[in-house]
């Protein structure tokens, strides 16, 4: 019998053998894979085990960390619900994190490569400091005010979006888009709860989870004169040169005849150009832009930032939230000829223009401060777990000179000539030299159409303080005045307060 | 091999025997290996300590004491009871069965809400009955060592046994749910919080009928056979009871979803028919007789259902376990990335997050404790259960009479095939049945059942290793009561040498 007691032995040692070999193909082979798979909720864990960081903005906490008794040891929270929703993101257990969230995620997680230093501090001293702290720029008031006027708007849209900047660093005081979600549930530890919330929002056909102050682009309507009028004052116009208007005006191969909002609008055959941006007169920028040629206005657009496809708001370094690129759009017949008639539509904001409200806020502030646009940022530092170290501070940086000092002079002015004298005037702050420009663009027939403000408020000494732009998505009548009264109110609270640069 | 190169024999051996190299107790040696096991099973539990209460309380060595204690006590059974037993079956099981107990203190401590963790009593939770259980199980090893004397003694009631095992199969399937079934397996007897599964002990009991009856028949078995299909097939009435005790105990199984144990004992049947008759005919008819089960049970699981529908679900999820890794291939699916996670080193005890493992405790502990301490802290395992099932088939080598040698060979191969069927199916090699992991798993039923088993190799160990000229005198003297008595039929074997 010890023979085949011999096989077995052998027999046993083939199937542990087979163990063997089997266990290093999971565990050496395969073992990155299943360490990365989706369904791998050991990763969520870990990264719950420490407590992330906070995001803040002027000594308030919008997004911190609770300890709880669950399996996953901390619990995001968001104190201030929708009001921050687009700008913070949300750090859920099985979805996609957004936003700040996201794209600070290793520094608030405390597994960034610059808190090395603070790890292994942790490790000799015991001590579980967690994430590192993220400081944004944003004004708690002119955010407040900002989301508050947005979600009560006057001519009930339903919606929008709205945001602010710091002309001369390019901070940004307020970001809203609308409508809004509350973050907390997607946050939820019960992913059942948490997935039920996200279900429910990305179904909604308002489109809450859209961030449309950053990737979402309209017609800019009236708005995009401003550009076209830059375009104009380098080309031998200035402000008081006569251009032609009228009551109506008909393109050279087109017979659509392009009119003004109203018939007490440059019924005259000719305004100065001040005139036709004080009271948004179609039928000169329509000329004004043919006159002008398609490649000088597509052109002058590039250089306010149109067509930019990689620009990121967060640190002003790498990184950041995604934009969407603004465009101006083909303006040619199929032969590859200019369309005349589409150039008219383009140049007072229609056809195939589309505008972030970024975008807007961007035109607004480089004319405020003196031509030069500033590169927008989010972050205004980094602060390790302590709160002793910072491991970054923003530092303003130009993006780019649209314009000359002296255009970018002519422009504030015609654009302080719409708050005091035509369209914008809802937008006035007393104290303070307010300028704008207001919107209608149409979105299709048979739809109301969305109101636009872009603007900036300059203090006494001519120093600009805010720039905004508010975006009313089918707004209808009234629409850009209701924007322009909302621009007024978030500038005025950010004049108030700031907001960190 | 030479004598010359063997050491002198330690004072301690060699006051008790004349220098013969076999005689060896190695006592001590298996002293210092069982201290080493607790030193590592206390080490093991100061590292989750470390790993998870930021600190190590100074109680963390409680656990390994009370475990030390408890197999220092059977250490010293075995030293006046069979004294020439295998000295690395005792620390190698024990360190198995501590690691056991801490690991399943550890899954208390995770369990444990944050602020609780470090009063956690020794004796609470998991980790604290299955320390306790320990206990018992080794008292009733302890107690078999002592009650039989000589492994040969059990082959007396091998048909009392066999009649037990398959009432003791069959129990769970003939009460009502409300007290047999947990998680849909009608695999227990529940009294109050208590429940036992009998079918652990049948095993043991259905192993030494087999012996018993095979070695008995063996010489008929082997001769008097028909020849078909090339294959010498032996007389029914020969086969018969064996055939029919096994049958019932995997037709019950089967209806009671309990695959695990009944590929276990079909193995069990199979290789101790192989090594009773030498035939390797047999073990490709099991082999022939597994695989068209398996596959009739696959094809009518998929077509058929009802009692079969199990087996093709869990085909399925082997084939695949992740498409359905939310529902019916989770566990499996969780197996793997605890497994994958844990890598070459592991997560450390304690590091992991092996809690989130359904039935961690159980089937899966395997997996558990390979998050933690990655495929090098496995390895090690396995290598352990192979030394205890290779020591095993060592002790059915060297003892003398066919009946131990049939007993230790299937007990061995059994403990390694349940291994096998276990780890093998946790880590995806063959499709998964539920069976507890030896020593490991919580639960009482099955730490008793294996330290049975070890009881009956240490017996059998010691009657191998025992000195063949004259037992002489003292402690390793042969208990009183006469020789032995001889197995009816059995053939004496004559050691090579």
């Amino acid at each position: 019998m010890n023979a085949p007691l011999r096989r077995v032995g052998v027999v046993v040692m083939v199937l542990f053998g087979l163990l063997f070999a089997n266990l290093n193909w999971i565990q050496a082979y395969k073992a990155d894979e299943y360490r990365t798979s989706d369904y791998n909720g050991r990763v969520q864990v870990a990264e719950y085990d420490r407590k992330r960081g906070n995001i803040e903005a002027g000594g308030t906490a919008l997004a911190t960390s609770k300890e709880t008794t669950g399996n996953l040891k901390f619990q995001r929270t968001y104190p201030l619900g929708a009001k921050y929703a687009h700008v913070l993101g949300y750090k859920p257990v099985n979805l996609a994190d957004q936003g700040i969230e996201r794209v600070e995620n290793d520094f608030l997680a405390g597994t960034s490569d610059q808190l090395i230093g603070d790890r292994l501090k942790d490790m000799f001293t015991g001590d579980d400091t967690g994430g590192g702290n993220v400081l944004l720029t944003l004004s708690k008031r002119a955010q407040d005010v900002a989301y508050d006027q947005l979600s009560d708007n006057k001519v009930g849209a339903k919606r929008g979006a709205a945001i602010a900047i710091d002309p001369r660093t390019g901070a940004i005081q307020a970001l809203v888009s609308m409508p809004s979600f509350n973050p907390n549930p997607l946050a939820s530890h019960d992913t059942n709860e948490a997935s039920a919330a996200y279900n429910k929002l990305e179904q909604d056909p308002e489109g809450p989870l859209k961030n449309r102050a950053l990737s979402e682009t309209l017609p800019p309507g009236s708005t995009f004169k401003i550009v076209v009028a830059a375009a104009a004052l380098e080309n031998g116009i200035g402000k008081t040169t006569q251009i032609p208007a009228g009551s109506s005006w008909t393109p050279p191969t087109s017979g659509t005849p392009i009119r003004n909002a109203a018939a007490s609008i440059c019924p005259e055959r000719q305004v100065t150009l001040m005139e036709a941006v004080t009271e948004s007169c179609n039928t000169g920028f329509a000329q004004l832009g043919v006159r002008l040629g398609a490649e000088t206005v597509k052109e002058k657009a590039r250089q306010f930032g149109f067509e930019q496809d990689d620009l990121t708001v967060g640190q002003l370094g790498e990184g950041g939230l995604p934009t969407a690129a603004s465009r101006t759009g083909d303006i040619q017949n199929p032969d590859g000829s200019i369309d005349q008639a589409a150039l008219a539509q383009s140049s007072i904001g229609q056809n195939n223009v589309r505008m972030t409200p970024l975008e807007g806020a961007l035109i607004a502030g480089s004319i405020a401060n003196n031509g030069s646009q500033m590169r927008p940022y989010l972050v205004r530092q980094l602060l390790a777990p302590d709160r002793t170290t910072s491991y970054y501070t923003a530092k303003a940086r130009e993006l780019r000179q649209p314009v000359e000092p002296q255009v970018a002079a002519d422009l504030r002015e015609m654009m302080v000539s719409v708050v005091r004298n035509g369209t914008g005037e809802n937008a006035a702050i007393s104290g303070y030299t307010v300028g704008g420009k207001t919107g209608t663009a149409q979105s299709a027939p048979d739809r109301p159409d969305h109101g636009w403000f872009i603007g900036f408020a300059l203090d006494k000494n001519g120093n600009p303080v805010s720039a905004v732009c508010v975006m009313l998505e089918q707004a209808g009548p009234g629409g850009s005045a209701e924007a322009a009264r909302i621009a007024g109110q978030i500038m005025k609270a950010a004049i108030a307060d700031p907001g960190g640069r | 091999m030479t004598v010359a190169a063997t050491p002198a024999p330690s004072p301690a051996t060699a006051g008790e025997q004349s220098g013969v190299r076999l005689a060896r107790s190695r006592r001590n040696a298996e002293l210092y290996l069982l201290l080493l096991a607790m030193a590592l099973v206390a080490a093991y539990g100061a590292t989750v300590e470390a790993n998870l209460l930021d600190t190590v309380t100074s109680d963390f060595w409680m656990p390994a004491a009370a475990l030390g204690a408890v197999f220092l006590g059977l250490h010293l059974v075995i030293r006046f009871l069979a004294p020439f037993a295998d000295p690395a079956l005792l620390p190698a099981v024990a360190l198995l069965n501590g690691l056991g107990v801490g690991f399943l203190r550890r899954i208390d401590l995770g369990d444990a809400p944050v602020a609780e963790r470090e009063t956690l009593a020794v004796f609470a939770g998991q980790g604290g009955r299955q320390l306790a259980w320990t206990l018992g199980a080794v008292v009733l090893a302890a107690g078999l060592l002592a009650i039989m004397r000589d492994h040969r003694s059990i082959s007396r009631y091998a048909y009392t046994l066999g009649l037990a095992g398959i009432v003791l199969v069959m129990i769970p399937a003939v009460l009502p749910s409300s007290i047999s079934e947990i998680n849909g397996a009608k695999l227990w007897v529940r009294v109050g919080s208590f429940s036992i599964q009998p079918g652990e002990f049948a095993k043991l009991a259905l192993l030494v009928f087999f012996a018993y009856y095979l070695v008995r028949k063996r010489e008929v078995l082997s001769l008097a056979s028909r020849r078909f299909l090339g294959i010498d097939f032996p007389r029914g009435r020969d086969l018969g009871p064996v055939v029919g005790v096994w049958l019932i105990s995997v037709l019950v199984l089967v209806f009671e979803k309990d695959l695990g144990t009944s590929l276990l004992y079909f193995g069990m049947f199979v290789v101790t028919l192989y090594i009773a008759t030498e035939r390797v005919s047999w073990l490709l008819i099991g082999l022939v007789l597994f695989f068209g089960g398996a596959y009739l049970a696959y094809v009518l699981g998929s077509t058929v259902g009802g009692p079969f529908a199990n087996f093709y679900v869990r085909a399925e999820i082997w084939l695949d376990p992740f498409a359905d890794p939310t529902d019916k291939g989770y566990q499996l699916v969780q197996g793997l990335l605890a497994l994958g996670t844990g890598g070459l080193f592991g997560a450390g005890p304690g590091g992991g997050q092996p809690e989130i493992l359904p039935e961690v405790q159980n089937d899966f502990i395997f997996a558990g404790i390979g998050e933690e301490i990655g495929l090098f802290g496995l390895s090690a395992l396995l290598v352990v259960y192979l030394l205890i099932v290779e020591r095993g088939l060592r002790a059915a080598l060297a003892v003398r009479d066919s009946f131990g040698k049939l007993l230790a060979g299937g007990l061995a191969f059994t403990l390694g095939l349940q291994v096998f069927v276990i780890v093998g199916g946790i880590s995806k090699l063959i499709p998964l049945t539920g069976q507890t992991t030896p020593f490991l798993s919580a639960g009482g039923s099955s730490l008793m059942a294996n330290w049975l088993l070890i009881a009956v190799l240490l017996r059998v160990s010691d009657g191998a290793r025992r000195p063949v000229t004259g037992g002489g005198g003292g402690k390793a003297a042969r208990p009183s009561g006469g020789p032995p008595e001889q197995l009816h039929g059995a053939p004496t074997e004559v050691i090579k040498p």
